[in-house]
């Protein structure tokens, strides 16, 4: 496995996104958090599927009346050719960057286009629905992010490197679950450049005067 | 090849086998009695039409014999594998996102997966089920609003808390096991 035991994972996501993920409540851009966050932690996947369990026991309880012709109908869909036909599940290349992630950025790390945001920190808005955002974000080794509120719900997940802020420290597959209530500056270790993907389904609330005028122009 | 015997404990998985390896038709119509009907009824308590619901029902049940053999007993019950299918069915439906899935395991559906990590897995989903049967009303309408999709992520997590136990999973087994070897 290209993730190794995710034994090192110290910040996992919370159970209610984890049913929402299994429920198919969540909007893409959290799901896409999830989907890589489970790719690196065995922990976090087991608690995944207690919860599909869940949505099979709940779809189990009980059932509505079918059309008389619906199962004619059905057979008269079917194709008879053998799956031994039909291709195997291709596993994923290892990269840097789980499998669902590379889907979204068509490539792994180095096909990531970014946008300089100031500071040397850049950023890549990836394409989902408008439900909520999703970006990648690059903060070079030593910097911040400039000190922000959140009017929502933020999740940032470290891909490589770490950051500290008031609250922890995260380093690399570590989820940081931040709302309204949380004011923090992300600082990225010194080792190495960081690169998170965040995910909020309202706008970042900036302190300063700059990045908040410059906030439509980022679309953060 | 002699079908496995049904057991109350993996329900359909006996079916499911002859689906996957001899395209069986009464195995899927014995699928299609016990699962279309609570496809299209989970369709319509998450707000889907009637009509819309009884096609996509199909849908459901024409991607299970079309993808049998991503089936894995080891790792989901047969209804636990119909509902990831239809709830990918509805999000299609409502919203035509995407729908990002975690990286695969390096492990894969084998085809002689280990016959304890199955009857664990089904085990562990029927004692799931009877958690959920037995909670009270409303607690049990709490999480089936969840799965119909009529809680946001912020009001599931007055639900998540609930004492229902987990399934162990074939990951979980899988480390406990070199736990055991090693220790």
């Amino acid at each position: 496995m290209p993730w190794g035991d995710g034994m090192t994972i110290k910040h996992h996501l919370t159970e209610n996104l984890l049913m929402g993920y299994a429920a198919g409540t969540l909007p893409e851009a959290f799901n896409l958090v999830v989907a890589s966050h489970v790719s690196m932690c065995d922990t976090c996947r087991a608690a995944l599927e207690s919860y599909e369990a869940l949505g099979g026991a709940v779809l189990e309880s009980r059932g509505v009346d079918l059309a008389d012709d619906g199962l004619a109908a059905c057979l008269a869909r079917l194709d008879d050719a053998p799956v031994a036909d039909r291709p195997a599940p291709v596993r994923p290349v290892p990269g840097a960057l789980p499998a669902p992630l590379r889907d979204y950025i068509g490539g792994d790390i180095d096909a990531i286009r970014w946008r300089p945001v100031g500071g040397g920190v850049k950023q890549a808005i990836l394409p989902t629905s408008d439900a909520a955002s999703a970006r990648l974000l690059f903060i070079p080794a030593g910097a911040a992010v400039p000190d922000h509120g959140h009017r929502g719900m933020e999740l940032t997940m470290v891909l490589q490197g770490a950051f500290a802020d008031e609250t922890d420290h995260f380093g690399r597959g570590d989820v940081e679950i931040a709302d309204e209530e949380l004011e923090h500056t992300p600082v990225a270790d010194i080792g190495a450049d960081c690169i998170c993907l965040a995910a909020t389904d309202a706008p970042l609330r900036f302190r300063s005067l700059i990045p908040r005028l410059l906030q439509p122009f980022l679309k953060i | 090849m002699a079908p496995a015997p049904q057991t109350d404990t993996a329900p359909f998985v006996a079916d499911m086998i002859l689906i996957r390896d001899h395209r069986d038709r009464q195995a899927f119509a014995r699928l299609f009695a016990h699962f279309a009907p609570r496809v299209k009824g989970f369709l319509m308590k998450s707000g889907t039409e009637a009509g819309v619901a009884e096609d996509c029902a199909q849908d459901v049940m024409v991607t299970v014999w079309n993808k049998a053999h991503l089936f894995d007993p080891s790792r989901a019950s047969v209804a636990t594998w119909v509902f990831t299918i239809a709830r990918n069915r509805r999000i299609d439906l409502a919203r035509r996102d995407r729908r990002p899935e975690p990286e695969d395991l390096g492990w894969g559906p084998e085809p002689e997966a280990a016959q304890d990590d199955t009857v664990v897995l089904q085990q562990e989903t029927e004692q799931l089920a009877e958690a959920l049967a037995s909670l009270p009303d409303r607690q049990r309408e709490l999480i089936e609003k969840c799965y119909f999709g009529d809680l946001s992520h912020r009001e599931i997590a007055d639900v998540t808390g609930l004492p229902l136990g987990t399934i162990k999973s074939r990951i979980r087994l899988a480390l406990d096991k070199l736990r055991h070897a090693m220790g």
